[in-house]
């Protein structure tokens, strides 16, 4: 891998006398502040960028290794209007771009200014992104004693298509122990971060790969798949079921599996293994379930509140490197706190997206949205892009199906956890049909037997 | 309910002028003419309050612990009634299960009764037809308690058709709730017995009604029952050697008659051929020595009726008496050299077993310790009678007593039935089951016979010093009575003291029952529940997390060796393929695994490598005080290893005949590998305040071996109290 990225580097900067600038913008000063201290990889970036041609410019564009790109689960970008005091944020449009004449298959965002960055402005910009599966373990396999030691690897200067003036980063690791990290002059370490930089003026393009290879002992958990789903009942609540299937996504674990040693020596047996998992449910949610294919599991606390609701839970086992559980969360909450008529007279559900347990990464992520029998129309509306399917459910009493609405995310990690909607029309007359069956399925019984007991059946009679 | 109760009132209340019943004392002051439809109603919500009874009881297991299934064979039913929902009924008759008996596999289709499996799916597949989108599982939890409640509705018209409405009522309620049958039809316990019994007492109340009536339809109904019985569980032999026996008991008695010519021939031919079509009974039923009694006394029949047509013939007693003489000589010789023939020819298969262990309580002890092995199979305690049967105890003889006072065909039936049953769960406690339906039948009759003398004491009483007016109602009622109930002088307060008395000890009877199942009988063993020190509820949910670790997080083809005990148990919920698991069809298996575990280390690996083992799965009581784990089942390993290979001998792990496993046990069991498995690193663990470190909380003694080396087994996983260790077995290292 590191050998890979050195080439890459080399082929970057060959590559600079021909590829330039399409706009000409240029950073001032970039500072990065990486956050390693848990398995999702936050990084802060600090942009000011100048316009220093001669038109204005609409947008700009971020700059990612192919490395980074495919673990990329989210970009965000801030404008950052005003001074010091009465600083504000403006949120900025930022989407995926391809760029034709690319170096090395570097993935790019665009970012839309609020206002086109008119000729010698400057406007100072805040970009989070955040990276999944991009801590290695390293050694792959570790027994239960030992620590879980990973790699990160990035570049001392950031990406990017423009001219950096002066840059700073920073890796902030969970622990002290930082086992080793390349040297790229000037940098140094002091505590728990780790300081590259500052570089002055690098050309576009400039790749400087680092490796850090720390201590990473918080909870590696990646859901592998994760589907909800959300039954909507005109009769007063939503089901929410939900099928986890967990992993620990750390180093593997190796060798014996000794209780006497996890249960005497908790600190520094297992350490990178977790047992404990915290869910973040809404209010008011009732009827509460955790259970797996082979039934209830009773290690769960539910903690209600007026703002949210949190559900700690332990897997039937704790969980070491590569071992796996499957559960179901299921829970019910109000539907006058969820549903509601649009203006239009259409209803719209309003619900969180995202995974409920918090600090985990979800690969894939399923939402269905079943919505009551005889609705029709159904839209969803989302902030990010996901795939969106229809399907046919059916549940207690139906004839025709209820309308499922799918909506599929791979790479899904907290901060997708934000309302969406889906719009449908529905006709409250069919709510009756269901009791309606079930009083001429007892109407009929009973008139059967009235009709059996009255009429005599005997050939003879007596 | 009110389709099955409802076409009854008709002939009942035609043949019975005055059924004298308790409830018809009500109607008598209100409006006249409605006292048939009044009484219809009263039993008809009396039957359905019973059926509800019946249905809710049993599901304090739900309430206490959740909707899971019990135990260990109904794990394994579970599966198969998964398998079949999901592929299908071809391909679970066709299956070959290689997850279970690794290598030798077994065919399931061929070696299970299916009636359980396919009334489930057709329960499941009807309410899924219904728009009902129930899962499965809760198709089997609830399986045993339905057909508990339809049992109640069979023991009514049982009852009704041995005595009376009113006994048939009694009935009813005594079996709906009678611990004896709830220890096996809680909800949850999705076992063969769940439907067995239903369809057991199915068939000797079609039987009885075809001797009674002599109407084909009821024998063919019976056989049908017969067939539903076979299809569910083995326990069909039981009919299938009663009903004969009641034949011959008729036949001695002199009671032969064209009705029960009929009846039996029609059942045993139609059930026979609808026998054989379950693929594990089959040719069995012609051909084994169980079923012989059936075919015998089938054939005695026939002489029977054909020495009827020649007497009919003859008419001449004299000659008559000779052609009898050389006709049942030759009958039984000709019988018994065929018996011989077959017997000594191989074509007639012995006794088994276990049917063998039913005649002779020690033999199984002594010839087949798999089968002394299970605590189920183990003879009767009275307490157990006691816990299971209750205030029914004293009331069987009473009952019995009735019984005698009015014999008919029905009663003959119903005394033998409760005669042999009653043996048959002295010998086994499981078979307490089986007694059941006819200890609360017979316990009915005297419940409903006192009761009805008493009250209808009580109102002559009452009534004759009144008015004159009633005097026609009176009369008829005494008339109807006993004569017994006359000649003794009873005053009304002496019968309101005795009514008072049963129906206090009727009450204790529910106080009882319900306290037995609450406590008892609704705990589903795989989670074991304890009361903490403050009184709180402790859940021990070891099982299942391990077996889900299994099935988790080891690789999909992995081998588990473990005891057979939980063996149904790692298949259904690991989702892994076992050595050896509950359906002990291979003796030879299980005493490999027998022998594996009470061998040294080094031994038991090669045994687990030419069995391809991967993990071993031990059960150890030791943290927690749980007593029936795999030390205390040892010495059955032991035995049962011992029983095929012989250099396994029981004595080399006793000390003076006694099992220890502290420091005086015997070196062999020192070291053995259950024990090594068993007290792996336990030597380092403080269980209990006060005690030194290894105490055995289980055996209360400090273990004598604490520093135990495993060389070719690693620990993979402890369950968090301990109760599930399991190892792994390492590959072998490469030779130099």
């Amino acid at each position: 891998m590191a050998a890979r990225n050195w080439i890459f580097a080399v082929a970057v900067f060959l590559s600079l006398s021909t590829f330039s600038s399409a706009q000409d913008l240029q950073i001032v000063n970039a500072e990065r502040r990486i956050d390693l201290s848990s398995h999702i990889v936050k990084a802060f970036l600090t942009l000011k960028v100048e316009n220093i041609g001669k038109d204005p410019a609409a947008d700009m564009l971020l700059a990612f290794p192919p490395t980074q790109i495919k673990n990329l689960a989210m970009v965000q970008a801030l404008a950052v209007m005003g001074k010091k005091k009465k600083k504000n944020y403006l949120p900025l449009d930022v989407k995926p771009s391809e760029q034709p004449d690319a170096p090395n298959d570097a993935g790019y965002f665009l970012v839309s200014f609020a206002t086109p960055l008119g000729p010698g402005e400057t406007v100072t910009l805040e970009v989070l992104y955040i990276l999944t599966h991009s801590l290695e373990p390293f050694p792959v396999e570790i027994t239960q004693s030992e620590s879980q030691l990973v790699y990160y690897r990035d570049s001392a200067v950031v990406l990017s298509p423009y001219r950096i003036k002066q840059q700073t980063t920073f890796f902030k690791t969970p622990s002290t122990r930082v086992e080793s990290f390349t040297s790229v002059e000037p940098a140094n370490r002091a505590g728990k971060e780790i300081k590259y930089g500052a570089y002055e003026d690098r050309a576009p393009y400039s790749y400087a790969p680092v490796i850090v290879h720390f201590e990473n002992n918080s909870p590696f958990a990646v859901v592998e798949e994760l589907v909800r789903e959300i039954e909507i009942s005109h009769w007063g609540s939503l089901q929410i079921t939900e099928n986890y299937r967990l992993t620990h996504g750390g180093a593997r674990h190796k060798g014996v599996f000794s209780r006497v040693e996890y249960q005497s020596r908790r600190s520094i047996s297992g350490s990178s293994s977790f047992n404990a998992l915290l869910a973040v449910l809404p209010p008011r949610v009732n009827s509460v379930y955790y259970r797996d294919n082979i039934g209830n599991i009773s290690t769960s606390h539910l903690r209600t509140g007026f703002k949210k609701s949190e559900l700690e839970f332990e897997p039937r086992y704790p969980l070491f490197g590569g071992w796996k559980a499957t559960f179901i969360i299921g829970y019910r909450v109000p539907l006058e706190d969820y549903l509601f008529e649009a203006p239009d007279g259409r209803r719209y559900l309003n619900f969180t997206f995202g995974c409920p347990l918090v600090e985990t990464i979800v690969n894939k992520l399923t939402l269905k949205v079943v919505l009551p029998e005889g609705s029709k129309d159904p839209s969803a509306v989302l902030p990010f892009a996901v795939n969106q399917d229809l399907q046919v459910k059916y549940s207690y009493l139906d004839i025709v199906g209820r309308t499922v609405v799918v909506l599929q995310k791979d790479n899904v990690v907290p901060t997708h956890s934000v309302p969406f909607q889906v719009y449908y029309t529905f006709k409250p007359i069919y709510m009756l049909a269901e009791p309606l069956m079930l009083v001429s399925a007892f109407f009929f019984v009973f008139v059967t037997s009235l009709a059996y007991v009255h009429i005599d059946l005997n050939i003879v009679k007596k | 309910m009110a389709t099955n109760g409802s076409p009854k009132p008709e002939p009942m209340a035609a043949k019975k002028a005055s059924p004298d019943l308790l409830n018809s004392s009500f109607s008598f002051k209100s409006l006249k003419l409605k006292t048939k439809q009044q009484e219809l109603l009263l039993r008809v919500s009396i039957l359905g309050l019973v059926y509800v009874l019946a249905f809710i009881a049993r599901l304090f297991s739900v309430l206490r612990y959740e909707s899971m299934i019990h135990e260990f064979d109904p794990y394994f039913n579970y599966r198969t009634t998964l398998f079949l929902t999901e592929k299908g009924f071809y391909e679970f008759w066709n299956w070959f299960d290689s997850e279970s008996w690794y290598p030798l596999g077994r065919i399931i289709g061929g070696t299970l009764y299916p009636g359980l499996m396919v009334t489930a799916a057709l329960i499941y597949w009807t309410l899924r037809f219904l728009r009902f989108f129930v899962h499965i599982r809760e198709v089997c939890v609830l399986t045993a308690p339905f057909f508990a409640s339809n049992t109640t509705l069979v023991a009514y018209f049982f009852g009704k058709e041995i005595w009376d409405t009113g006994a048939g009522l009694v009935a009813a309620a005594l079996i709906a709730i009678c611990p004896g049958y709830i220890s096996r039809s809680v909800a949850g316990s999705y076992d063969n017995e769940a439907v067995a019994i239903f369809a057991l007492l199915l068939t000797f109340y079609l039987f009885v009604k075809a001797v009674k009536t002599g109407s084909l339809s009821w024998a063919l109904g019976s056989a049908f029952g017969y067939f539903y019985m076979v299809s569910a569980w083995g326990g069909y032999v039981f009919i299938i050697n009663l009903v004969p026996l009641y034949v011959l008991v008729l036949l001695v008695t002199g009671r032969y008659s064209m009705r029960l010519y009929v009846a039996y021939n029609c059942m045993y031919i139609l059930g026979m051929l609808l026998a054989m079509q379950i693929r594990f009974v089959g040719f069995q039923h012609v051909q084994s020595g169980e079923h012989m009694a059936a075919m015998g006394v089938f054939l005695l029949m026939q002489v029977f009726y054909f020495l009827d047509w020649v007497k009919h013939k003859l008419n001449d007693t004299k000659l008559f008496q000779t052609f009898l003489r050389i006709t049942v000589t030759s009958a039984i010789l000709v019988g018994g050299i065929a018996l011989g023939v077959g017997t000594a020819s191989g074509y007639i298969s012995p006794w088994t077993g276990r049917f063998y262990s039913l005649l002779d309580p020690t033999y199984a002890k002594d010839h087949i310790p798999i089968i002394a092995s299970v605590s189920e199979h183990q003879p009767t305690a009275w307490s157990s009678f006691m816990f299971d049967y209750h205030i029914l105890l004293f009331l069987f003889p009473a009952g019995l007593y009735f019984c005698f006072k009015r014999l008919s065909d029905a009663t003959i039936f119903i005394v033998m039935y409760g005669l042999t049953s009653l043996y048959f769960a002295g010998v086994m406690v499981r078979l307490i089951l089986v007694a059941t339906p006819a200890v609360c039948l017979i316990s009915a009759i005297a419940v409903s016979a006192t009761v009805k003398n008493l009250t209808s004491l009580l109102r002559t009483k009452q009534k004759v010093p009144q008015t004159g007016s009633t005097k026609g109602v009176g009369s008829s009622k005494s008339s109807s009575k006993v004569t017994l109930d006359q000649s003794q002088p009873f005053h009304k307060n002496g019968a309101i003291a005795l009514l008072v008395g049963v129906f206090y000890l009727l009450s204790r009877y529910a106080i009882h029952c319900t306290w037995v199942t609450s406590e008892a009988y609704s705990s589903p063993s795989i989670v074991l529940a304890a009361r903490g020190a403050h009184g709180n509820r402790i859940i021990f949910d070891d099982y299942r997390e391990a077996y889900y670790w299994l099935r988790q997080n080891t690789p999909t083809d992995a081998k588990v060796m473990s005891w057979w005990d939980y063996g149904y148990q790692i298949t259904a919920m690991g989702n892994r393929t076992v050595i050896v698991d509950n359906n002990t069809w291979n003796n030879t298996h299980i005493a490999t695994v027998g022998r594996a575990m009470s061998s040294y280390e080094d031994e038991a690996y090669d045994i687990m490598r030419s069995l391809d083992v991967n993990y071993v799965l031990v059960v150890f009581g030791g943290v927690t005080g749980y007593s029936s784990d795999d030390i205390n089942k040892f010495l059955w390993m032991v035995r049962i290893g011992g029983g095929v290979y012989p250099v396994i001998k029981e004595p080399d792990y006793l000390v003076n005949g006694e099992f220890r496993v502290d420091k005086g046990a015997s070196p062999k069991m020192l070291n053995c590998l259950m024990y090594k498995l068993c007290y792996y690193r336990f030597g380092e663990l403080v269980t209990e305040y006060g005690k030194p470190t290894g105490y055995d909380r289980a055996r209360g003694v400090e273990i004598g071996n604490k520093d135990i080396k495993l060389e070719h087994l690693e620990e993979a996983y402890t369950t968090s109290n301990w109760i599930v260790r399991i190892y792994r077995v390492k590959p072998p290292t490469n030779r130099l």
